[in-house]
């Protein structure tokens, strides 16, 4: 509790040992910080301490300034009553040295993915530098192996595909290139599972790197060279028969393993497993376990991404928010800030300080010199250096500066505003002075990060980032943010599997949902879809969905709707909506769109040509049917990537491998004997899907890859005997022939694109779209369910291709993310907002015309009609600022002054320089 | 290279532009997000690449070195691309030289500054011509690029702004005291002539006088 994280302990500490951080690469201490941006940032005591093991040393004690060590702590029970318990125990790597082949733990220069990554981290062993253990040399030979552990039925191995290594390695790769360009890259590989957003253009990326290898075979490690202890490694090659090739290192790629202890976790909670380890998913709601009140997200779902894990982790909040919410607030205690004081009048008394942000700033930039020149700019009357400015002893020290020293403007000399800007401006409220007081001069991402090799430079440019914010700090103002009432509606746009599951989501918790409908009936694109891979009864689980929406009293359903205009902000929506109930204005506080998506159409293949050609959906609903004209084909085929994968859709759509072989295992259950060939590109069957590709390979589903520049051609023809039947003709690159097969279907795994209203919702609910045509997230990774539009939201293909149980984690967790907003009373608007100043406004109307959210109108006023800015709706870019030919209009804490104060210190201006010699003179006479 | 955190690549102001070669920058940067990739419904980017045009005119027109300002647009993911432009615009302005004495100028800086001077005080005036005159009403780059090169633009340019550059610049010199027609023609690089047509009508307008026993022109 004491600890301030000032690492004196640690400097002292004399027991070292392997750092498990740093995958044991290189070593930390008995007393040491966790790793560098742990929360709390504090030390502790690992069983390595010479006092707990014989009672001797105490050197950490005597030492800690804050008394701060307590060596006779031990273990306490505590017991909470909890309403719900979520499990997010996370994966374990897989552990090569499990299986002797990989040579993991032996060869010295054969390491992990894992061990890799902290290689490149600039906190990792060798402060980013990427070594060899065995010569501490720069490797400028490396391959990757894939599917180490995943994809393997071998004992300790898993079945199951990873699904994230291959992007993984793609970014090592992308990494490795970055810090030595020079180096070779080998990537040994099985199919390439780009199925994520954005991974299809992130591999071609990886691949197009001069000096990248990405080799479709199975290697092996064969030995160690002794001496230089490079790793040799064997693999077949199509041309050139066995090779042998010699790395200075390799990567094993290693996968993941249900989480440590996994089993006795099962037990306490009660709640079953999967015969992989992993929770065992109900697939109408992922996020349950099997006792009720026990939730699970994240990878205890099984393997998955980033992404996943964040929309899977709000998803089972808000079913813990559904079982609580009748407690909800009860121990929440509203947070009280000092009154904040007027100091608008005030000469400006700026305070510096300077993080050493780790090593990440302090091992380029003197953090010192930087300090002492802060100190001689004007109105600088305090400067100092902190080790973290965002640690919370930190914050504290920068609160109590502010009164102790009586600052009104702070500059923060660290990282980038966009991630810790908030937490400062938060730091100068708590010590009573306006949010809006703060400047960060980025010296870490804008100069240590970029300028390593160039410690002088880098100094230097580090001041001149200071005083540039040193200058722009004189001209900031302080500014009102503004509460706005929240409306508690919500309005769900689609009435498929995503819009049902988030509406019922945000009703359970007691608010009116509005859904919107385009057609006359619920259900979307899974009334198609009859079951999943898994065996999930879609269609049972949808006819409940609907029915239980229609019963919801507090879902309003819109048939047959058009939406003709959308206004207002977050909190406060106003959605005018034409249905079978007539034309509507709805009030709501929050959007979420799920307007899902469609299927291709393809224009090849002879499909729309031939009946005997249809798409995997197609195919899916005539299974279903029971079709007696498929069931009566002796020869299958499907293609797969019909439509994307291609210079027109550079995607994957994700879904159709498992759902091709979804068909095919359905067809061989019903007709054992028929002959089903999937040509495909890669297999993308990830996660626990990979299970049903081996099952359909051992059924005798035969799987033939093909390639972009070599597309299977297909005819109406006749076959040996002369039945009529539909051609296929594929290179087999295996083999290197040319196979013809006579296919009685053709099935085409035609692509998932953009729903057609998608433009439409688009520009009514002012979102946007990424490269494909799919929408944009706010963040690929960690906001993946809303938009950078306050207060608008997404789900389900709307956003990305996705499987029916993935469609259902995003919408719960979309309906999370909604409940947060509308479980508070009012939001907060940015106070960095734009203002007409009257006296200077000629109306001429060029910042309306700028404006793209309508935040400017006119206006009455005792002075004539002038330019009037709605604080809501502005969004704070500043365009009408360059457009104003009076500069009337002004965007606050971004102003002309405090920008041309900015551009006016990128040089050393005679004041300055003056100011300077001034000091220099006082030092010089003080010595005297 | 020095950062300036802006909201929109579209809030760069003619006047920041020319406001930092005053200060004696050697070269000024935009960095925007690619079009179509605004994260909001703004498209500022477009904005910035019409005032880029604009500006990158009248440096030429003042004697600037347009190749010192440069615009980029990238997306955020696009650090890479960053750090090789930068490297690339460092090199030319390096290549091109300090500011002025890259232009020919030796070490005299004091006629572009007061050209650049002339040139800040006109932008009000830009802010409007570019909104009544040089607008495209299509946001798509081939329609700016295309606008913003042709003989068109160039003629609307001269039309609208060219005399008034000249007109600034000469009321500006005039303020340090009278001067007569080759003084003005001398300073600023124009021919007597020139001088002869943008004095006429700046006295029409009231602007300046001429002082018939000096034979020199002053401020009214």
């Amino acid at each position: 509790m004491d600890c301030t994280g000032c690492g004196t302990c640690v400097k002292y500490c004399p027991v070292e040992y392997p750092d498990p951080f740093n995958q044991n690469i290189s070593k930390n201490k008995a007393v040491h910080v966790y790793f560098s941006q742990a929360i709390p940032l504090v030390a502790y005591i690992d069983e390595t301490c010479l006092y707990l093991k014989e009672k001797k040393c105490l050197v950490c004690e005597s030492v800690c300034q804050a008394d701060a060590i307590r060596l006779n702590q031990s273990p306490e029970k505590v017991q909470l009553n909890v309403g719900a318990v979520i499990l997010s125990s996370g994966i374990k790597p897989f552990n090569p040295a499990v299986r002797s082949e990989y040579h993991y733990g032996v060869f010295e220069n054969v390491v992990t993915s894992m061990d890799y990554e902290r290689l490149l981290s600039s906190t990792g062993p060798y402060q980013g530098e990427v070594l060899r253990t065995s010569d501490q040399k720069h490797p400028k030979k490396i391959a990757w192996i894939q599917c180490v552990g995943s994809r393997r039925v071998t004992p300790e191995e898993n079945s199951y595909c990873s699904g994230v290594c291959c992007t993984y390695t793609q970014k090592q790769v992308i990494l490795t290139k970055d810090h030595e360009p020079d180096t070779e890259c080998t990537i040994f590989h099985n199919d390439i599972r780009a199925y994520g957003k954005d991974f299809e253009r992130y591999f071609q990326r990886a691949e197009a790197l001069p000096g990248v290898r990405f080799l479709r075979t199975y290697p092996t490690i064969v030995r160690e060279i002794e001496g230089s202890k490079d790793v040799v490694i064997r693999y077949a090659t199509t041309d050139d028969g066995v090779k042998e090739e010699t790395f200075d290192m390799v990567v094993l790629s290693v996968g993941l393993n249900p989480p440590l202890n996994n089993k006795e976790l099962a037990d306490r909670f009660g709640i079953t497993l999967n015969h992989h380890g992993f929770n065992q998913t109900i697939d109408e709601n992922p996020m349950l376990t099997s006792r009720p009140g026990v939730f699970a997200s994240g990878a205890f779902q099984g393997p998955t991404d980033i992404p996943e894990s964040v929309f899977t982790a709000s998803a089972a909040g808000s079913q813990c928010g559904t079982l609580l919410d009748y407690r909800r607030g009860d121990l929440a205690i509203e947070r009280v800030y000092p009154e904040e004081r007027d100091l608008a009048k005030q000469a400006p008394r700026i305070g510096v300080f300077v993080c050493h942000c780790g090593a990440n700033i302090s091992s380029v930039v003197s953090v010192p010199s930087s300090v002492e020149y802060s100190l001689s700019l004007p109105n600088v009357v305090y400067a100092q250096e902190q080790l973290f400015s965002c640690a919370t002893n930190s914050a504290q020290e920068i609160t109590d500066k502010i009164q102790e020293k009586k600052l009104n403007r702070v500059v923060i000399a660290a990282c980038s505003p966009r991630t810790l800007e908030p937490l400062f401006r938060d730091t100068l409220r708590e010590a009573g002075i306006n949010p809006y007081y703060l400047e960060m001069a980025n010296i870490r991402e804008h100069c240590s990060w970029v300028h390593s090799k160039q410690k002088e430079e880098a100094t230097a440019k580090a001041k001149d980032i200071i005083r540039m914010s040193v200058a722009r700090a004189n001209y900031l103002a302080p500014l009102k943010e503004f509460d706005l009432p929240v409306h508690k509606d919500a309005l769900v746009v689609g009435g498929g599997l995503a819009g049902m599951t988030c509406a019922l989501s945000i009703a359970a918790q007691g608010h009116t949902v509005h859904l919107v409908e385009k057609s006359d009936a619920l259900g979307g694109m899974a009334r198609r879809i009859h079951s999943t891979l898994e065996g999930m009864d879609v269609k049972a689980h949808l006819d409940g969905l609907i029915r239980d929406v229609y019963q919801n009293p507090q879902i309003y359903v819109y048939h047959n709707a058009d939406i003709l205009d959308v206004a207002g902000y977050v909190g406060n929506f106003v959605t005018t909506v034409k249905s079978d109930k007539g034309k509507q204005e709805i009030p709501h506080g929050a959007a979420i769109i799920a307007i899902g998506a469609d299927v291709y159409t393809p224009t090849e293949y002879l499909y729309g040509q031939d009946d005997r050609v249809m798409t995997h959906l197609e195919m899916g609903e005539r299974i279903a049917a029971g079709d007696e004209k498929l069931l009566a084909a002796d020869h299958v085929v499907m293609i797969q990537c019909v439509g994307c994968r291609n210079t027109d859709r550079n995607y994957c759509s994700r879904v159709c491998c498992g759902h091709s072989i979804k068909n095919a295992l359905k067809l061989k259950a019903a007709k054992p004997e028929m002959d089903i060939d999937i040509l495909f590109r890669d297999v993308r069957t990830y996660g626990f899907r990979e299970d049903y590709y081996r099952e359909a390979a051992d059924k005798g589903v035969r799987f033939i890859r093909w390639t972009p520049e070599d597309k299977p051609e297909v005819e109406a023809g006749v076959n040996e005997e002369g039945r009529e039947v539909i051609k296929v003709t594929v290179t087999d690159p295996v083999l290197g022939q040319r196979l013809e097969l006579s296919a009685d279907i053709l099935a085409l795994a035609a692509a998932m694109i953009p729903a057609e209203s998608t433009n439409e919702i688009a520009g009514l609910y002012k979102v946007t779209l990424s490269p494909d045509g799919f929408y944009k997230e706010a963040h690929v990774k960690l906001r993946p369910v809303e938009f950078a539009t306050d207060g608008v939201y997404l789900c389900g293909t709307a956003h990305y291709p996705k499987h029916i149980q993935e469609t259902i984690n995003q919408a719960y967790g979309a309906a999370g993310r909604v409940l947060t907003l509308l479980s508070h009373e009012t939001v907060v608007a940015s106070g960095a907002v734009c203002e007409v100043t009257d006296e200077n406004c000629i109306s001429c109307g060029a910042c309306i015309t700028a404006c793209t959210y309508d935040a400017i109108s006119f206006r009455e006023t005792p002075m004539g009609r002038k330019a009037w800015v709605n604080p809501v709706l502005c969004k704070g870019d500043g365009l009408c600022n360059a457009k104003c030919p009076t500069n009337a209009i002004v965007l606050k804490h971004f102003t002309n002054e405090a920008l041309q104060g900015q551009i006016d210190a990128t040089v050393i201006g005679p004041s300055i320089l003056e100011q300077i010699d001034a000091a220099a003179m006082e030092a010089a006479m003080e010595t005297h | 290279m020095r950062l300036i955190r802006v909201m929109c690549s579209g809030r760069v102001d003619l006047e920041f532009i020319l406001r930092a070669f005053t200060k004696g920058l050697d070269g000024v940067f935009v960095g925007g997000c690619e079009f179509g990739g605004c994260n909001y419904i703004t498209h500022g980017n477009y904005d910035a690449l019409a005032n880029v045009y604009i500006c990158k005119k009248i440096m030429s027109r003042i004697g600037l070195n347009p190749d010192r300002l440069r615009l980029q647009f990238m997306s955020g993911a696009d650090g890479d691309l960053l750090a090789e432009v930068n490297d690339s615009f460092s090199k030319d302005i390096k290549a091109i030289g300090p500011l002025g004495r890259g232009e020919g100028e030796d070490g005299d800086l004091s006629t572009l500054m007061l050209k650049l001077e002339a040139a800040k005080l006109l932008v009000p005036y830009l802010r409007l011509v570019e909104r009544e005159r040089l607008r495209i009403p299509v946001k798509s780059e081939e329609a700016y690029v295309s606008f913003y090169t042709s003989p068109q633009f160039d003629a609307l340019f001269d039309e609208l702004v060219g005399s008034k550059l000249a007109m600034e610049q000469i009321a500006l010199l005039l303020k340090k005291g009278a001067l007569s027609t080759a003084d003005i023609a001398g300073k600023l690089g124009l021919t007597p002539s020139e001088v002869s047509k943008y004095v006429n009508s700046a006295s029409r307008y009231g602007f300046v006088k001429y002082d018939t026993d000096q034979s020199r022109y002053a401020l009214a």
